[in-house]
């Protein structure tokens, strides 16, 4: 089985012995037995880490959980700077998640959950910050500063949660290369391995926002009144 | 670059640390060879031990009496009173910083029972408990505005006659030896069950570098022997199936359909027994299969994605072939009862530590509760510990001595390829100085790691890049490894009486 990867010098392709398996089994057997320099990150081997997210053939996956294929182009994830081969620096996609202020403000207390309440965030505290819904999101190539798929979603998981206070100026901090700047394109969803929807999450605090008076500034900016939508 | 107290390692004790020293007002800083989220922590899945208010059939008396009986007489009382104790406030504290628990219908945290166990007191969230309080730890360490540096490998404690003053770590972006000063330092790195290579269910940063680094200053470890196989391990992938999938009431089944043991005992009687079947040639089998659809999706959802992946086999209406692996390694840095070494001004905590809570054997839903326990504990008392006492040594002399050390490294002879040794030692530790061990086979296992240990100069790295050397820095946690491998096998020789997860037959 022949696959192909993409590094610092172009793509490279590797005949490997191992064939129903994982891509991340594959990459070690290429590092371990025919190329050390090959470099790579991963970690958990069971996709709770989010080491090891790269793209295959055009599509996010996490290598410990993507069967490969014979012919599969394996490249490093996209809106990161790549530091060597499939390996990319998270730190500037990581500081998203502090200019989203994404987490809950103050201690809480003696705020008792229900089943319900739990189900409300249950899937978005699934994240593993794996970078997938970031590399596969389209507003990147328009706006460097845009705060992205994975730290939105976790202002909607503490914004939802009972716990949380002081969701006016979560909402108010959001306004700004945040909510309004998604094209609600769906790629986030279709790149996720946790079955979370970034897209779903970031039209939810849409709705919050509109509730504290916000409104899409793009709305005039597309005709506005006179742009034939029926005003 | 200075700070009151460095901690080493972002998992689940050391964020917890570092966000305790914050709020008692130290300047922390946090370092780690991967990102916070990417830590062991992650992995845990089964639960977080404590006795809550509402308990109606449990008593903290109870988790104290269970943690004892596993720990078969190695775990210190104090010790694991001050844990059983704090644990409703530990889970009082996450619930209040936006920890995802799951919940019962009358809104309480929702708990369920594990293996030796007396009553249902694992606090989870499905089974992504240590994910979802990893990530919640992250966020409020982001909150709080704590520095974390990425990517740094730990290469030495930098300490002075009258305490620790910081340490050298190799930033694996451009491998440039970087140093940094502190009055306090928190070890926070983690276990060292990858020296079993493939038969273990850890990450593969679990290569116990705090504790090689520490043993090297002068660091004092104990209880080393004592490794936790866990019984239920996929078969081909080594990939964990909680064992919750067992409290929940799935069963262990050998290849004529028979029970042939007490599922929920504790984890080394159940890896003991599982052990033994395989020695009959048995293939053994988790079956979940009663527990029905709907249940497994709610309640254990990774164990049938990770079956489906890994062995191609759905737990909803198929058997899971399962084999035990290297889990959990209680032994560790030793600590007092205020989490310091026997360096001042040095502390340890979470897995690379032993607070002498979890004994010959550590109970499972204990390991999370020990992090959360003890980081707040070590988080506060480094911090104290830094406000009376300043750094003591120039450490300007310490880069040029790293620096020499690395060199010295490129330059060895990679003849002998250290990947095919690693693998070698795994199965070596499998076999020898595994889940039943002998005399005879762990002196011959002591030989074969001296052998591998005087043949380190001949080994090396093919890469020779300074941007991302994966290959140097897996070498060097190889080395580590290597030293650990050697005091494994010193402990498990001089106990020659069985104990907890150290199980000795001796002719």
């Amino acid at each position: 089985m022949k696959i192909s990867i993409k590094r610092d010098n172009g793509y490279q392709e590797y005949e490997v012995k191992q064939s129903d398996t994982t891509l991340l089994k594959i990459l070690d057997e290429i590092k371990e037995t025919m190329d050390n320099t090959l470099t790579y990150n991963s970690g958990c081997k069971s996709s709770v880490c989010g080491s090891c997210a790269v793209r295959v053939n055009e599509k996010e996956v996490l290598a410990c959980g993507y069967k490969v294929q014979d012919g599969d182009k394996v490249e490093p994830l996209k809106n990161l700077e790549v530091i060597r081969d499939l390996v990319v620096d998270m730190d500037k996609a990581y500081e998203f998640n502090k200019k989203a202020k994404a987490w809950q403000n103050k201690q809480s207390n003696n705020i008792s959950l229900t089943n319900e309440d739990e189900k409300i965030n249950e899937v978005q505290s699934d994240c593993i910050l794996c970078g997938s819904c970031f590399s596969a999101c389209p507003v990147y190539a328009v706006n460097g500063d845009f705060l992205g798929p994975f730290a939105l979603t976790r202002v909607w998981k503490y914004v939802s949660d009972k716990r949380g206070d002081d969701e006016k100026s979560k909402i108010d901090n959001i306004q700004t290369n945040g909510v309004w700047d998604c094209t609600l394109c769906n790629e986030c969803t279709l790149a996720c391995p946790q079955g979370i929807s970034s897209k779903a999450d970031i039209e939810k605090l849409r709705m919050k926002s509109a509730q504290y008076g916000y409104m899409d500034p793009n709305f005039g900016n597309f005709g506005g009144f006179d742009g034939g939508l029926g005003f | 670059m200075k700070s009151d107290v460095l901690i080493i390692g972002a998992g689940g004790a050391g964020l917890v640390s570092a966000l305790h020293a914050h709020y008692n007002g130290a300047k922390v800083k946090i370092i780690t060879k991967e990102y916070p989220t990417r830590s062991q922590t992650c992995m845990a899945q089964g639960g977080i031990n404590a006795v809550l208010p509402h308990a109606k059939d449990d008593t903290i008396e109870e988790h104290i009496k269970n943690t004892l009986k596993s720990a078969h007489g190695l775990a210190d009382e104090e010790m694991v009173e001050f844990l059983c104790q704090q644990a409703p406030e530990a889970i009082e504290w996450l619930d209040s910083i936006g920890v995802v628990f799951s919940r019962t219908k009358d809104g309480e945290i929702a708990q369920r029972r594990l293996g030796g166990a007396s009553g249902s007191r694992a606090c989870y969230a499905q089974d992504y408990t240590g994910l979802k309080i990893l990530h919640t730890l992250y966020d409020q360490v982001l909150a709080c505005g704590i520095e974390i540096l990425n990517e740094r490998f730990l290469l030495e404690i930098i300490t002075a006659e009258d305490g620790v003053s910081g340490v050298s770590v190799l930033n694996i972006r451009n491998k440039k030896v970087e140093i940094y000063e502190s009055s306090a330092v928190i070890l926070a790195t983690g276990g060292y069950s990858k020296i079993y290579d493939k038969q273990t269910t850890n990450s593969k940063s679990t290569t116990g570098d705090g504790i090689a680094v520490a043993m090297r200053c002068g660091v004092k470890c104990i209880d080393m022997e004592f490794v936790q196989f866990h019984p239920t391990a996929l078969k081909n992938s080594a990939i964990l199936i909680s064992e919750s999938a067992r409290g929940e009431g799935g069963y262990l089944l050998n290849s004529k359909g028979e029970r042939f043991t007490n599922e929920l005992a504790p984890r080394d009687e159940v890896a003991r027994a599982i052990d033994e079947q395989i020695k009959k040639g048995e293939d053994i089998f988790l079956d979940i299969r009663h527990l029905g659809e709907s249940f497994i999706d709610e309640e254990l959802p990774q164990e049938r994605k990770l079956s489906l992946l890994y062995e191609n086999i759905d737990p909803v209406n198929e058997l899971i072939p399962i084999k035990p692996v290297a889990h959990y390694t209680m032994g560790g840095i030793e600590v007092d009862k205020n989490s310091q070494t026997n360096i001042a001004g040095l502390f340890a905590v979470g897995e690379c530590a032993n607070h002498k809570v979890h004994g010959a054997n550590r109970l499972g839903g204990n390991s999370l509760l020990e992090l959360i326990v003890f980081g707040k504990q070590t988080g506060i008392n480094a911090s104290e510990y830094s406000k009376k006492n300043s750094n003591k040594l120039d450490v300007s002399k310490e880069k040029t001595k790293q620096n020499e050390f690395l060199r010295k490294i490129e330059d060895f002879g990679n003849e002998i390829d250290f990947y095919k040794q690693k693998a070698f030692i795994g199965e070596l530790f499998y076999n020898k100085v595994g889940i039943i061990r002998t005399k005879k086979e762990l002196k011959e296992a002591q030989e074969m790691i001296k052998d591998i240990k005087s043949k380190i100069p001949q080994m090396g790295v093919n890469d020779k890049s300074k941007i991302y050397n994966t290959n140097f820095i897996e070498f060097l946690e190889f080395i580590n490894m290597i030293d650990i491998c050697e005091v494994v096998i010193e402990s498990a020789l001089k106990r020659e009486v069985s104990c907890g997860a150290h199980f000795r037959v001796d002719e």
